[in-house]
């Protein structure tokens, strides 16, 4: 360490940790393993819903399962545990021009 | 996607202080301490309370000289320990609670509940007290001592050492017994491949040339319970007719001290009401005397009882304790030790930066022992029905040591989550808040702000020490055993 002295031993121990990084690649990417993204065949299910692919999982869907939570709030007849598109957060995905792409704006709601 | 140049960092959880015109941080997630320089002091202050971006933050270093590869390291150095946050990280977690087989370490044998004075303070015989000992033996028997260090050392799994404490009511009022026990608990922890070491707690009004020498041959640490010149000792450490005991205790003190060559021997002060003149009780029992050391502490009462410290009290008391802490800093720029147990105990805690789930280790590496061979988290629970740990022929009461600890645990006590001192602290005595609050688990709310003062004034010395002889903490840890 260059600026900051360990002065106890606690404080050893703390600098010869690894340092956790937060670096771009770190960042959560849709869909990112395995990459690029190779579609496995149909899903079993159709939206809105949580989709499985064919081996049962979400890794080999054809879009990425975030973009279900969208599809929840824009076409589900019962909102519920999901932003309301009617009544409540008619807003919710105004920042949301493409699900696939802007997904990451899709903010909590808080009442 | 969020870039990491508009990451956002807020503050951590540190406690920030100055020794020796250098910056200091604590940090109370972990107990560790970092000295700071002149970069990290402004990226704290540019973050402040708003916060900042990891990309403004590193503009405006580049822009004062830094190159972008160090602004990055300093960043990432402040992330590490965590003196900056950002995103979901969490608070650290609380410290863990200890295994429920932690293994026995000491014992401190009450091997009396008599004595042969009336302190009007006593926390076993006075206006508090918690202890039950009716229809109990006032005396402990060899059966019971046996028993007891089989238990220590049964319960003392994979422990190389040992200790076992003596403990009243006036423990040497069954001095015969603390012979035997010492004698059994020599050769059964020689048996068990196991080291022993002893200490004992009097009043020292019963001490004797054969029983310094014994003592001292069996290198035994002796604690004297006293508070200081006669004025203040016989003001509340007196016989049942009302007699001081200063008189009785000297001449014995000045024997004990010049013949007990094998171990520290330390005063240990109870500080009351009117009884708060820490310098002058200082310099009487180190400097007149002769004590290694000497501790104090304010006495343990519900609240209102005459001899209580009150405000006031508390603060004449943390003023001299910051005087005798100067003379302590003083002393170790010197490269010399100071008496003043306080300020020692403390700053060896400092050196391993102990970060306590508990505030003590009462019913973990520790317990008591009663007369009767009842079991208690420690000796201030002796005797007490109310506090029973199960007992040295049938082991320790599992269910009612998890209640105790669980509700002592740090985490358990709501007021310390926020408190910077808790890693030292851990919400206080589980017997001081039992008396005054009723539950064990209790944070001492009575003490908060002196608690954080006193530590603040030994992370000051502490910080002082590092900048201008570190090799002073390096030798006291090796003293102490730390390293």
């Amino acid at each position: 360490m260059k600026h900051l002295k360990p002065l106890n031993q606690k404080a050893e121990r703390i600098a010869a940790a690894p340092v956790p990084e937060i670096e771009e690649a770190d960042d959560v990417v849709a869909l990112q393993d395995p990459r690029p993204h190779v579609p496995m065949g149909c899903s079993l299910s159709f939206s809105p819903g949580w989709e499985v692919d064919a081996g049962g999982g979400t890794a080999g869907l054809c879009q990425p399962v975030e973009r279900d939570i969208y599809d929840c709030y824009v076409t589900c007849f019962w909102p519920v545990q999901m932003p309301d598109h009617v009544n409540y957060s008619p807003d919710w995905a105004s920042n949301c021009a493409a699900a696939t792409k802007d997904w990451r704006s899709l903010d909590l709601v808080f009442p | 996607m969020t870039a990491l140049k508009d990451v956002r960092y807020r503050a951590g959880e540190a406690h920030r202080f100055e020794a020796a015109g250098q910056g200091f941080a604590y940090l109370p997630g972990a107990g560790a301490i970092f000295a700071l320089d002149g970069a990290v002091e402004g990226v704290l202050a540019a973050i402040g309370k708003d916060g900042a971006t990891h990309g403004g933050l590193v503009d405006a270093l580049v822009a004062d000289g830094t190159t972008p590869a160090d602004a990055e390291g300093l960043l990432r150095e402040l992330r590490q320990v965590r003196l900056i946050e950002h995103g979901d990280a969490v608070a650290f977690a609380a410290p863990e609670m200890p295994p429920a087989d932690f293994p026995l370490q000491a014992l401190v044998l009450n091997i009396t509940n008599q004595c042969n004075l009336a302190c009007t303070y006593c926390y076993e015989f006075g206006a508090d007290k918690i202890a039950t000992p009716a229809g109990k033996p006032k005396y402990m028997t060899i059966e019971t001592a046996r028993a007891s260090i089989d238990l220590l050392i049964a319960e003392a799994r994979g422990r190389p050492a040992v200790h076992v404490t003596f403990f009243g009511g006036e423990t040497l009022m069954n001095f015969r017994l603390l012979k035997d026990v010492v004698e059994y608990a020599d050769a059964a922890t020689a048996a068990a491949g196991k080291a022993i070491t002893y200490s004992l707690t009097t009043n020292a009004t019963l001490l004797t040339p054969a029983i310094i020498d014994f003592l001292s041959d069996h290198r035994i640490g002796v604690t004297v319970s006293m508070d200081g010149p006669p004025e203040i000792q016989d003001k509340h450490r007196v016989y049942k007719n009302g007699k001081g005991s200063y008189a009785v205790i000297e001449p014995r003190l000045r024997a004990l001290i010049a013949g007990h060559k094998t171990r520290a021997v330390t005063a240990r002060v109870t500080l009351t009401e009117g009884v708060t003149d820490v310098i002058a009780i200082y310099r009487h029992l180190k400097d007149e005397l002769g004590f290694h050391e000497v501790g104090f502490a304010p006495v343990t009462e519900s609240g209102n009882r005459t001899y209580a410290l009150g405000e006031g009290g508390m603060d004449t008391v943390l003023a001299q304790f910051r005087a005798l802490a100067d003379e302590w800093l003083a002393e170790a720029l010197q490269g010399r030790s100071h008496g003043f147990t306080n300020v020692s105990e403390t700053i060896g805690e400092l050196i391993s930066g102990v970060n306590k789930s508990h505030p003590c280790g009462a019913a973990l590496g520790l317990m008591g022992v009663g007369p009767s061979g009842d079991l208690s988290p420690c000796h201030r629970f002796t005797d007490a029905d109310s506090h029973s740990m199960g007992h040295v022929s049938t082991g320790i009461d599992r269910a009612a040591q998890t209640d105790f600890l669980s509700r002592g645990h740090v985490a358990a006590k709501y007021d310390c989550q926020s408190c910077w001192a808790r890693p030292l602290c851990a919400g206080g005595c589980h017997h001081e808040a039992f008396v005054r609050y009723g539950d064990t688990g209790h944070a001492n709310l009575h003490y908060c702000d002196w608690i954080r003062e006193w530590t603040d004034v030994c992370l000051e010395i502490y910080g002082t020490l590092a900048a201008r002889n570190p090799d002073f903490l390096v030798r006291f840890a090796d003293r102490k055993g730390l390293s």
